[in-house]
């Protein structure tokens, strides 16, 4: 098997910055190689060097033992390779076989578009690497695993023999990435060469042959992933042994503080999305909710935090305390002792213009104790915030004038976590997928910072797509499934699976699938 | 390139690309683009006349400014200031002329001053109101809306209050007149600017302190940034794009004072001259910037009355062009200051 991609002492550097610096690394021809490190290692640069995105300031890159220096996709596209980016260059509006042309038409500009070879191609493939997809559908009417097989068909649309995934499981539910997973092993025993960027150390112990591991900008080994284990991996991402797992001290739970009785919830067009409801999350208590995406989760959410849409009809009753939330707005909800860590944090829970100070008062800049006169005391903000960006090893400069858009994602969402676990006198949080996109050295952190929200007496609700995270931190966990909660593990039996983790989830599993 | 340095750059570079591009125009037009300049720097701040009218424009301009850099901050558009500073200076004028000529001055011009807000604020508000309540755009609600108001207004004058053989309505009475400098203190020469003057930079400073200092400029910038974060936040997002588009109007209606109550002291066809359009410029040379806002203003200022002053050696034409290629190459530099920041 010959070298499909080789980088030789590649830097990247930005202004004083450097992304990449001096990088070695041989990916062999017909084998799933891994880059796997935490937010900001260096690792999209290193693939943006390679497809041809970024120019390397210093060495040589090897395509297929050519040495190349590209300066445009482009070039990277014709020595065949592909890309699959995290976020999907689909046009909504075009249909599956219109999107696998596009660019790359195969026909003059009066003629008649090749649509006979495309479906031929997309029946050939979806019996080779699974993945069927109707190729006259409308790309806006996929779901999102069928949009991500439309981006592998088009690499394979134009022979692409080296390809790079981009996050691709970020996006998709735990059966989708079961399937998607079979497709590239399909298309590495067929020769090609897939180099996966990611940062889920399960997967790629699951999927890939070599792994190489980056931390700030270098390589710091590559190993075969038959000889390595997840807890060796964490520790050479971050550099420190990583707890996978917080310790999860058990507590006894006071009373009930959210109480959900029978609730119904369908959309204007009469679509059921939760269905005869019932939960409790006590003082004290982490309640998980486990469950696929798209069951009711946002809605539930919606509900929780008086966002539902015009038209919405709600049934059954949602109590804090003993108060009704229905009808209430955000701020009433909030000032009832409520905080919502939404799930997509940045377009709901930040203003990324705003500084890192300005974010961190966000949604709290009611609180009297930010004001003075007219405007917010920015004497007491500034040492919060200063207090804050300790706390949370929140890397930024100067939160007072450093716009949030500067920041790393990880540190975003340590922002928003940093806000809402101080807030003053809450008595129930929400956190919807608190730890995605986290990297795994500040996972341990949040974890920590949920457990001791909880041992002050705080009732949690959890809500997350990572099984994992359920087991670790949650006292009850609920099964929810097309709206429903179809199980609920007690006290004791949680607390008793946990040390099994595998066949816990597997048990889950079957609840919410 | 920073941010602050953009920020600086990209108003300085576009005024000084315009001028170019303008000398090049004024030459294909035959005359010697130095000789104009020379003159028109020397008719406007040459003289105490000349800085004179340069303020009283500079004031309505600060105010009309305002009123599209406030809605701009919650990304609306308001193409509607000329309509708001006309419903103001009707309104102006009509209370002015209507009250009791014995009240004293101090009843007398706020209460004009107030009625010309109340016009200017209202006549925005349908447009605000139009956008939260049924989604209408603002840019064609509020250019629909200056059509309207330059009929309603062109109506009442010419059907209802205007002096027999005249095209302006009757005066206000003498206590709702805010005096001249010049009247009080002889300075500038005759020229109209008046107290107002004073008041413009302070709203201005107002505006700022509310947008950057406050809790309520805190939720409107959240608002145009992120309005789903906003709802989120627990921020009314449709309470602040009406309370931006109210007091936008409210500001142009303080430019109707400082033209009607400053100095025509009647309501006349076509006082208005556009300028809330002019005021669209200011606003966006200053990136809606409520302190930058006072050297936009000085600029279009200069604009406006040098544009009058040498109309003997070159047609005003050439000057609305100047003003609008400024406008363009503003919004083009802007947007290539972006893209080299990102």
């Amino acid at each position: 098997m010959g070298v499909a991609v080789r980088l030789c002492g590649v830097s990247k550097s930005f202004g004083n910055f450097s992304a990449n610096s001096n990088i070695s690394l041989s990916v062999e021809e017909g084998t799933i190689h891994a880059l796997v490190g935490e937010n900001g290692a260096g690792k999209s640069t290193l693939t943006k060097i390679i497809y041809g995105m970024l120019q390397p300031t210093k060495g040589e890159v090897f395509i297929q033992g050519n040495q190349v220096r590209y300066t445009s996709p482009r070039d990277a596209i014709s020595a065949g390779i592909g890309m699959v980016h995290q976020h999907f260059m689909l046009i909504p509006t075009l249909s599956v076989a219109e999107n696998i042309m596009l660019g790359n038409e195969h026909a003059g500009l009066l003629q008649r578009l090749p649509y006979a070879r495309i479906k031929d191609l997309i029946q050939t493939h979806s019996r080779d690497f699974g993945l069927q997809v109707d190729p006259d559908a409308l790309v806006e009417s996929l779901s999102v695993g069928e949009e991500q097989r439309v981006e592998i068909l088009k690499l394979l649309f134009r022979n692409a023999s080296i390809m790079i995934f981009d996050e691709p499981t970020a996006v998709l539910t735990p059966l989708e990435t079961e399937k998607l997973f079979a497709t590239l092993k399909s298309l590495r025993d067929k020769g090609k060469t897939i180099i996966l960027i990611t940062h889920k150390l399960d997967e790629v112990l699951s999927v890939a042959d070599t792994i190489s591991v980056m931390r700030k900008g270098e390589i710091i080994g590559t190993v075969p992933a038959s000889s390595v284990t997840k807890p060796e991996l964490a520790m050479m991402m971050v550099g420190r042994s990583v707890l996978l797992r917080v310790t999860n001290p058990p507590q006894s739970a006071g009373e009930a503080i959210l109480n959900i009785k029978d609730l119904g919830y369908s959309t204007q067009r009469g679509e059921e999305k939760l269905r005869h409801l019932n939960l409790n999350v006590r003082a004290g208590e982490i309640y998980g909710i486990a469950g696929v995406e798209g069951n009711g989760q946002a809605e539930l959410l919606q509900v929780l935090y008086g966002l539902t849409p015009d038209g919405t009809v709600l049934s059954g009753e949602v109590t804090l305390k003993g108060q009704s939330l229905f009808g209430k707005n955000p701020a009433e909800i909030t000032s009832m002792g409520i905080s919502l860590t939404p799930e997509n944090r940045l377009r709901h829970a930040v203003i990324v213009d705003f500084t890192v100070s300005e974010n961190l008062l966000f949604g709290r800049h009611r609180e009297q104790s930010f004001h003075r006169g007219i405007g917010f005391d920015e004497e007491s903000l500034q040492r919060y915030a200063l207090e804050k960006v300790a706390e949370y090893d929140i890397k930024c400069t100067s939160p007072s004038s450093q716009p949030l858009s500067s920041l790393s994602g990880g540190n975003q969402q340590k922002i928003v976590l940093a806000r809402e676990l101080s807030r003053p006198d809450i008595s129930l949080l929400i956190l919807a997928q608190p730890t995605r996109g986290v990297d795994i050295g500040a996972i341990e952190t949040i974890h920590h910072k949920i457990i001791d929200a909880r041992s002050k007496g705080i009732a949690i609700l959890l809500i997350s797509s990572e099984l994992e995270e359920i087991i670790a931190l949650s006292t009850r966990i609920g099964c929810l499934y097309k709206g429903n909660l179809l199980h609920e593990f007690a006290h004791e039996e949680v607390a008793l699976k946990r040390n099994s983790e595998l066949e816990f989830k597997k048990e889950i599993g079957l609840y919410i699938t | 390139m920073t941010r602050k340095s953009a920020q600086f750059l990209i108003p300085v570079l576009s005024i000084l690309s315009a001028l170019a591009v303008s000398s090049l125009i004024i030459l294909i037009a035959g005359r010697d683009p130095i000789m104009i300049f020379q003159k028109m720097l020397y008719a406007t701040l040459g003289s105490g006349y000349g800085i004179g009218q340069v303020l009283f424009r500079m004031s309505s301009l600060i105010f009309v400014g305002l009123a599209v850099a406030l809605p701009f901050q919650v990304k609306l558009f308001n193409i509607g200031a000329e309509g708001q500073l006309q419903m103001g200076s009707f309104a102006a004028a009509m209370t002015g002329a209507m009250l009791p000529a014995t009240l004293s001055s101090f009843a007398a011009i706020p209460i004009c001053i107030l009625a010309a807000m109340a016009a200017g604020a209202c006549w925005a508000l349908v447009a605000g109101v139009l956008k939260v309540r049924f989604g209408v755009n603002e840019v064609i609600a509020t250019i629909m809306l200056n059509f309207i108001a330059q009929g309603i207004t062109g109506y009442m004058l010419t059907y209802h209050f205007a002096m027999p053989s005249t095209v302006h309505t009757a005066p206000v009475i003498d206590s709702a007149t805010i005096p001249a400098w010049s009247t009080i203190t002889g300075i500038f020469a005759k020229s109209p600017v008046n107290l107002s003057t004073l008041l413009a930079p302070c709203i201005a400073l107002l505006f700022w302190v509310i947008l950057f200092r406050s809790r309520f400029g805190y939720e409107m910038r959240a608002t145009g940034l992120q309005p789903d974060a906003a709802r989120y936040g627990g921020i009314h997002a449709g309470m602040h794009m009406l309370a931006a588009m109210g007091i936008g109007g409210a500001a142009a209606g303080l430019g109707a004072a400082n033209i009607v109550l400053g100095h025509k002291h009647f309501y006349e066809a076509g006082m208005t001259g556009g300028m809330g359009f002019t005021g669209i410029a200011v606003a966006l040379l200053a990136g809606a910037h409520p302190l930058w806002i006072l050297l936009s203003a000085f600029f279009f200022g200069i604009l406006e009355y040098g544009g009058l002053t040498v109309n003997a050696y070159i047609p005003k034409d050439i000057f609305m062009m100047i003003e609008a290629i400024t406008i363009l190459l503003v919004i083009t530099f802007s947007a290539l200051g972006k893209r080299i920041q990102h």
